[in-house]
């Protein structure tokens, strides 16, 4: 996992977001290259729909997203990037991988959708940057939790996204498993040198992988800063709550 | 044996498969993920023809596609002759008594296709078209192969719109079934009893092959 990506400028990702309903959001973000932002906030708070906003996956009422300089939502200006054409990996949390493709499969039929044959020596080589050499041939329910982790982080790094966004992604692995995948997030950190969100509900997780966090509640984030400091100061009762100090 | 009979009801049942098939998987695509206003009624629509009696279906199209008619005026000129008491006439009536059978299972099968999967196409690239194409079909495919299975069986075993709106004309629109029905009334029971267990093995052996191959994709398909 060591081979860097193409970096494609500047990409810093700014992401301003505003609505009452359905899920009630007021969200300002920013997260650079090469940085890794953490959003911890407990069920319910709008992290989930914050990542498909981003992806392009549910429209927001009004708000704007923006990749250095590209402009992938502005409810003023009213464009609309569909999640084809931005450049966002998304990691689900189920992983959400096809079931009916092999390992391979899934990662080439994103590198050339409709051509699968032609992504297969990229697709190849992005199972073996994420230490899955030997398993393509295998279907997802043929692999196990941490496998399939890794299967579905090589597919959203299959388009060479400008982001790249991981739902909760050691929450359905064992303590040994997800030790190794943080190490190997780590690792593609370094490699990618493009701007990573990452979603959790674990202090832990988040000390250990983020440069910074954005702390969520009910739409609303309460604090934002590295993780040492906002686990030493937090802002309210409320963001020690959440990040289970009390 | 009428062979005829059965020429026309392999036939018949043939022609509705693929005909239906495109028909059933926009319909059951729409209604599966589409949300719209009157969404509750198209659906009683394609329901319809399950609960309503076949004569009742029957009477309605007899009456509809008759060259008196206006819709059966057009269609007369669109092919060339009347559609009551034709084969066409008797596709047009099979196609739309097998609609429930046809969409049912697909959009179940499209149903059970969850969100996530879809979006995760989307997020990697895959235009609309193409999800359609790599990843919904083939997961959808055992519910197609049993819409086929189901409209292939009951095309197979239509009597009363059948007889409506083909009237039972021997080498045209006389099915097998409607074959059957004419020797029990003539009490030619042994001939009679050879068209049943013909029209039983066709079935059976129709039903079962699909239901492997739809077992098959499954396996493939789920593990």
């Amino acid at each position: 996992m060591a081979e860097p990506e193409t970096s494609h400028g500047d990409q810093t990702l700014h992401v301003s977001l505003r609505q009452k309903t359905p899920v009630p959001l007021d969200v300002s973000i920013e997260c650079g290259a090469n940085e890794i932002l953490s959003l911890i906030g407990p069920s319910g708070s709008g992290k989930t729909t914050l990542l498909h906003i981003i992806a392009g996956l549910v429209s927001v009422a009004e708000g704007t997203i923006s990749s250095g300089q590209q402009t992938w939502l502005s409810t003023k200006d009213k464009v609309f990037k569909s999640p084809q054409d931005r450049g966002a990996g998304l990691v689900f949390q189920d992983y959400a991988l096809f079931p009916h493709m092999s390992a391979l499969d899934n990662v080439a039929i994103a590198i050339a959708p409709g051509q699968r044959q032609q992504g297969y020596d990229a697709a190849a080589n992005l199972l073996e940057r994420v230490h899955m050499t030997g398993l393509g041939a295998r279907r997802p329910h043929e692999l196990s939790g941490g496998e399939r982790q890794r299967v579905a982080i090589a597919r959203a790094l299959a388009r060479r996204p400008r982001v790249l966004l991981l739902d909760e992604p050691f929450s359905a692995v064992d303590r040994m498993t997800r030790r190794a995948l943080r190490d190997d997030l780590m690792v593609l950190k370094k490699s990618l040198r493009i701007p990573v969100i990452f979603v959790t509900h674990d202090i832990s997780e988040a000390l250990e992988l983020a440069d910074r966090v954005a702390v969520l509640d009910k739409g609303n984030i309460l604090q934002t800063g590295d993780p040492q400091t906002v686990k030493a100061a937090p802002a309210s009762d409320r963001v020690s709550a959440i990040l289970g100090l009390n | 044996m009428e062979s005829a009979a059965l020429y026309l009801s392999l036939k018949l049942a043939f022609w509705t498969c693929c005909l239906i098939l495109p028909v059933a998987i926009i319909v059951a695509r729409v209604l599966a993920w589409g949300r719209f206003r009157g969404k509750a009624i198209c659906e009683a629509l394609v329901m319809l023809p399950l609960v309503l009696p076949p004569t009742v279906l029957g009477y309605y199209l007899l009456v509809g596609l008759s060259p008196s008619a206006g819709l059966g005026k057009l269609a007369g000129q669109l092919f060339g002759a009347p559609l009551v008491f034709s084969f066409n006439g008797i596709l047009i009536a099979s196609l739309i008594a097998n609609l429930p059978f046809a969409v049912q299972p697909v959009q179940r099968a499209f149903e059970a296709i969850p969100m996530n999967v879809r979006q995760a196409a989307w997020v990697s690239g895959l235009s609309n078209w193409q999800t359609f194409r790599h990843v919904e079909l083939p997961l959808a495919w055992p519910g197609i192969v049993s819409a086929l299975a189901l409209t292939f069986a009951h095309t197979l075993g239509e009597f009363g719109v059948i007889l409506m709106i083909g009237g039972n004309i021997p080498g045209e629109t006389q099915t097998l079934s409607l074959a059957l029905y004419d020797r029990v009334q003539a009490f030619q029971y042994d001939e009679a009893g050879i068209m049943a267990a013909t029209l039983l093995a066709i079935s059976f052996i129709a039903i079962a092959i699909v239901h492997a191959t739809a077992r098959r994709s499954g396996a493939r398909v789920n593990g």
